[in-house]
């Protein structure tokens, strides 16, 4: 898969509770704690990996739990809404 | 010379549920720190809510309706001028800023300013006309036919294909899916507003809206763009949020620039969702009833209005304006005793009030 173009998450507006709204369009979304999490590692540049490291550090994680698939279906999601590219 | 308290006269005091802008220009003007104009309310009818928000006004008058004709509005602006003085005259609705625009330099001349287009930058917004704006090379209206009769129709809604947008000359816009539909909403706008009918390809995607504030050179003084959240069933915005689009102000500035646009204007703006492009659906020649939500994000559009119109200062670019800063209407009971309304329905005058020097 090929790395996410996630220039315009720096964009919007996230606040502590996970309210989030894009400037450019006014949709506001709301995301749970590891919504938050991701979303902001995104923002901040980091790559797949890097989220579900974060991810696993932050939060107790079932060994049967696909992590990395979630992230890719959390972008996906946000490719959806026009956020990534 | 620049009066040191101008006294401004405002018209569409008639906040209903489908309201007219002049409460929302008021009340940005009540904000700005700078002008502290005296404020008189115009309108059609002794009920129109604005005239009974308490803090709002410093007078108010009713004037002749739009059909009464240019002169029968002169005439009544000239009786208002002596009764309280007004510097300047804001025309709000759409229905008066033909007469607006003939009357300017007439109003000069016994000391009424007006920030108005030119009757010809006028004609270009209307509907019939709009789709020439395509001839720019940035501008994007969608695709549309003005027809006069059922054949005609029929044509149209040929080749533009279903669904379809059909349209009154002034007001009111009907999405058709069939013949039938279309021939419906043909023979009411026909029924209510006469000939030609508007038939525009739909556009499917989101609808922005953006005011904004032209100097009449080409100029624009401040814009403000927003999405509506909610709609009332007349397809009113009843909130909304601002957004920063730079698309959107960059589309509002080339309508600003080529029609050379002197005063308040509202762009009517829809995003394909297909293909992403800008589209103008519309183009208003006044502020929108939302435009107090340009004061309450921080470009207070009204305020530049009035300086502009009374040569003042302001600053180029203007602040910018906080996006995500939201408007909700709310209905609210304003209660009054009896002598507003006996003032306006006895005397068609309201004031001046005690308060008023």
């Amino acid at each position: 898969m090929t790395t996410p173009d996630t220039s315009r998450l720096r964009d919007l507006a996230v606040s502590d509770s996970g309210f989030v709204l894009d400037p450019r369009t006014g949709h506001t979304f709301t995301l749970n704690e590891t919504g938050l999490l991701v979303l902001r590692s995104l923002k901040d540049g980091a790559a797949v990996y890097q989220v579900v490291d974060r991810l696993e550090s932050e939060f107790e994680v079932d060994p049967d739990d696909n992590i990395h698939r979630d992230v890719e279906d959390f972008i996906a999601n946000l490719r959806e809404f026009g956020l990534v590219r | 010379m620049t009066p040191s308290r101008p006294t401004v006269a405002i018209t569409g005091m008639n906040a209903t549920d489908n309201p007219a802008p002049g409460v929302g220009i008021a009340r940005a003007l009540r904000q700005d720190p700078e002008i502290e104009p005296k404020i008189i309310g115009l309108g059609y009818d002794a009920l129109d809510p604005g005239f009974y928000m308490d803090g709002l006004l410093d007078g108010g008058a009713l004037l002749p309706y739009p059909s009464a004709g240019k002169l029968a509005l002169r005439q009544r602006l000239e009786e208002i001028r002596a009764r309280f003085g007004i510097d300047v005259f804001m025309p709000t609705l759409d229905s008066e800023l033909r007469a607006a625009a003939t009357l300017a330099d007439d109003l000069a001349r016994i000391g009424i300013r007006t920030l108005v287009p030119s009757v010809e930058s006028l004609e270009k917004t209307t509907k019939p006309r709009l789709p020439q704006l395509n001839n720019h090379p940035d501008l994007r209206v969608p695709e549309s036919q003005a027809v006069s009769s059922a054949d005609g129709l029929a044509d149209a809604v040929r080749d533009l294909g279903f669904p379809a947008v059909v349209k009154g000359p002034y007001y009111g816009a009907e999405i058709v899916t069939g013949e039938a539909d279309a021939l419906a909403a043909y023979h009411r706008f026909v029924a209510t507003w006469g000939v030609p009918v508007i038939v525009q390809r739909f556009v499917r995607g989101e609808e922005y809206n953006v005011a904004a504030v032209g100097d009449g050179t080409g100029a624009t003084v401040g814009a403000v763009a927003m999405r509506k959240m909610a709609l009332t069933d007349k397809g009113k915005g009843w909130s909304g949020i601002t957004v920063e689009n730079r698309a959107l102000i960059d589309l509002t500035k080339a309508v600003i620039d080529t029609l050379r646009w002197r005063g308040a204007i509202e762009v009517e703006c829809l995003r394909e969702e297909s293909s992403g492009d800008l589209y103008i659906a519309e183009i208003n020649p006044r502020f929108p009833a939302w435009i107090y939500l340009s004061a309450g994000a921080g470009q207070n559009l009204p305020a530049a209005a009035l300086k502009l119109v009374l040569g003042l200062p302001v600053p180029r670019p203007m602040p910018p304006y906080r996006a995500g800063t939201l408007f909700v209407r709310i209905s609210l009971d304003q209660v009054s005793d009896l002598s507003t309304y006996e003032q306006l329905t006895s005397r068609g005058v309201l004031g001046p009030r005690k308060a008023f020097p």
